[in-house]
């Protein structure tokens, strides 16, 4: 066991493309910390640097008190779950499981007796005698965990390991290897481009995209206060809804309604904001609400009418899509980059509809092609600089 | 696939038509090697069992020390070759250096070589530095002429084998050398046996280099040995010698590709990776 510190890493591929940029991280020991992002953010390589089987163009990586830089994955201690499992086919499940510790010289009984006890751990007892080539994909992804586990290494190490199941295994082999890493307290580094995998597995999640760390923190952390627009629109499902505003005094104009400031806003914008400027406003759509709905909270919001698009039901929640007409235009193509980036979609420019997602409580009698009166929190709403997607009103220690 | 069955009929007469041209010459010379002298120019398919022409081979000392010699060094060229072979074939799917294209082509070139356009040359060579009638005067050329074929074969099968493995082995604490000869060999053993069969028949049927290199029992193997074959008496054609050595010479690699058939099991590697 053992804390793994990036020291300003950066990985330079011989063509010249940097995958991973100038990234320190420190994941302390027992963490189970998430590296998050969409394809191509360097976050799988970021592990398999960690894991030695990509070189390190520069920077230091130190797990426990040792630079491992120059060290080959066999001398440092570490175990990794690949995303297509890759395990040994000629061997059974018993042998996949103990070829570390054969390799290691260990006592066949001490080695039989640790495959024995991961087995249990994994549900995996009946099936030691089998070949891979018989397992199903979940019992594959138990061994590809049971090998990991057996080596009671520094650290694991996990590139998207569930990316493989069906949606159903996912969710309870996800509950398993939280369940799996609390017990061992293992120091364990987990990539997913899933946001739902790192809000729920992780102690801390890093956000990362183009070779860059955006954010690293709790998930509520992440969902609470993003540092920007990136982390905004990717940590949380559906994505929150950006839309181009104007700060007049103490009235935020949002396309479908103005909105009165509430003063921790405002106090927060201070330092940042002038008056009448321009910025993009981020609400997750979770803080709307029918309006008929929302009884006491009602003053810390605007009530507003929109003509419903697309009402989808999921039974506990509805999911209604509105679209409000931006009068403000925001051109950098920096953000829009961001916004794509992050999957939630174009912030919509002057004159243009932008597609808004709320999220309301089944009761609602929201229904498609009606007008239906709406409520939006004003203090959940977060504010973002129109040039660099920085957020205006995250906490400045967050 | 379904077929209809005038498809499956002529599908079966097509079949049938292959098998019977390829195994009536057996059948022949089997039938020549059966009969005794005078027998052998009757024209008849069979007329009468006699093992006379076996007993007769297998006393001769020369056909002895020849078959012992095939075997041994076409079981050597093999192991030699499929060693080099697999190493290099490995570095080729796996690495990536410069040279690698000219590795590639160089291989391919002296596959291209005719062997007929070295011999006179490696002739006075081998006589030169004394290598002429030994066993390794012959392993050498047979390595060489395999080698190409055996590294084009090796590395399409390791360039089959999913990389995350050997990664899997090397984060499992095993050193490159580990992982090859653990992980990657073992599932490369269907294309391994195949090369090997490859190989040895190669070095087995060979007649140009063991005709040319070789002069006494000492290192002559039974293609060569076969043409100088004298028979029972001065004056006989020895045609029923002929054809039972020709019979015994083909039992060993009929073994051979029947063992390492076995091993041959398609979709080794399946359960690897993903599900």
């Amino acid at each position: 066991m053992a804390q793994i510190v990036l020291d300003h890493i950066t990985k330079k591929y011989p063509d010249g493309f940097e995958a991973v940029k100038d990234m320190s991280l420190t994941i302390e020991d027992g963490e189970f910390v998430i590296l998050v992002g969409p394809s191509g953010c360097g976050k799988s390589t970021a592990l398999r640097m960690i894991a030695g089987l990509e070189d390190i163009t520069d920077g230091e990586l130190r797990i426990g008190d040792n630079v491992v830089n120059d060290k080959v994955p066999k001398d440092r201690d570490i175990a990794m779950v690949f995303q297509n499992y890759a395990l040994y086919p000629h061997m059974t499940v018993g042998e996949n499981m103990g070829f570390a510790l054969k390799l290691a010289k260990v006592d066949q009984s001490e080695i039989d007796a640790k495959v024995d006890e991961a087995a249990k751990v994994l549900d995996l007892i009946q099936h030691l005698d089998r070949k891979p080539a018989n397992l199903s994909g979940g019992q594959r992804q138990r061994v590809a965990m049971g090998r990991a586990i057996v080596r009671d290494p520094a650290a694991f190490l996990m590139d998207e390991p569930l990316s493989n199941l069906d949606a159903k295994l996912r969710v309870q082999m996800r509950t398993e290897v939280s369940r799996i890493q609390r017990r061992l307290g293992t120091t364990t580094v987990y990539v997913t481009h899933d946001q739902t995998e790192a809000m729920t597995l992780g102690d801390r999640v890093a956000v990362m995209r183009s070779g860059v760390l955006q954010q690293v923190g709790t998930p509520m952390d992440l969902y609470r206060n993003p540092k920007n627009l990136f982390v905004a629109g990717f940590i949380g499902s559906p994505a929150m809804n950006f839309m181009p505003a104007q700060i007049e005094d103490d009235t935020l104009k949002l396309p479908m309604a103005d909105v009165r400031l509430p003063g921790e806003l405002r106090g927060k914008l201070g330092e940042n904001g002038d008056q009448g400027r321009q910025v993009i406003a981020g609400i997750r759509p979770e803080d709307f609400e029918d309006a008929h709905l929302v009884g006491d909270a009602k003053e810390r919001g605007t009530t507003f009418t929109a003509t419903i698009d697309l009402v989808e039901s999921m039974g506990s929640e509805l999911y209604v899509h509105f679209s409000a007409v931006s009068e403000h235009s925001i051109e950098s193509e920096e953000l829009r980059e961001l916004a794509e980036d992050s999957g939630a979609g174009e912030v919509p420019g002057a004159g243009e509809e932008g597609e808004v997602v709320a999220r309301l409580d089944p009761a609602s009698k929201a229904q498609r092609g009606k007008e239906s009166e709406l409520w939006v929190d004003a203090t959940k709403v977060k504010l973002f600089h129109p040039e660099d997607g920085r957020s205006l009103t995250a906490e400045a220690d967050a | 696939m379904t077929h209809t069955p005038r498809e499956k009929a002529f599908w079966s007469i097509a079949i049938l038509v292959v098998i019977l041209y390829a195994l009536i010459p057996v059948a022949w010379i089997t039938s020549l090697s059966l009969k005794k002298p005078d027998q052998v120019a009757d024209g008849k398919f069979f007329s009468g069992f006699s093992f006379e022409n076996y007993s007769q081979i297998f006393s001769e000392s020369t056909f002895n020390a020849a078959l012992v010699n095939s075997l041994g060094i076409a079981a050597i060229a093999t192991l030699i070759s499929i060693v080099l072979a697999a190493m290099a074939a490995y570095a080729l799917a796996r690495l990536d250096f410069s040279g690698k294209t000219v590795i590639l082509s160089g291989a391919l070139a002296v596959a291209m070589f005719p062997p007929i356009s070295i011999v006179g040359s490696l002739f006075d060579m081998w006589r030169a530095i004394g290598l002429y009638d030994t066993w390794l005067g012959l392993i050498l050329p047979y390595m060489t002429f395999t080698l190409p074929l055996a590294i084009y074969t090796l590395s399409a099968f390791f360039r089959e084998i999913p990389w995350e493995l050997e990664q899997a082995a090397q984060v499992d604490g095993a050193t490159p050398l580990q992982a090859f000869r653990k992980v990657i060999v073992p599932l490369a053993a269907p294309g391994v046996f195949t090369t090997a069969i490859l190989v040895f028949i190669f070095a087995w049927n060979d007649f140009l280099f063991a005709n040319t290199l070789t002069s006494t029992t000492d290192a002559q193997t039974v293609p060569a040995a076969l043409a100088f074959f004298s028979g029972g008496s001065r004056f006989t054609e020895p045609i029923g010698a002929i054809s039972a050595a020709a019979v015994v010479v083909t039992v060993p690699i009929i073994i051979m590709v029947l063992i390492f058939q076995r091993r041959i099991v398609a979709g080794l590697t399946a359960g690897a990776v993903k599900g």
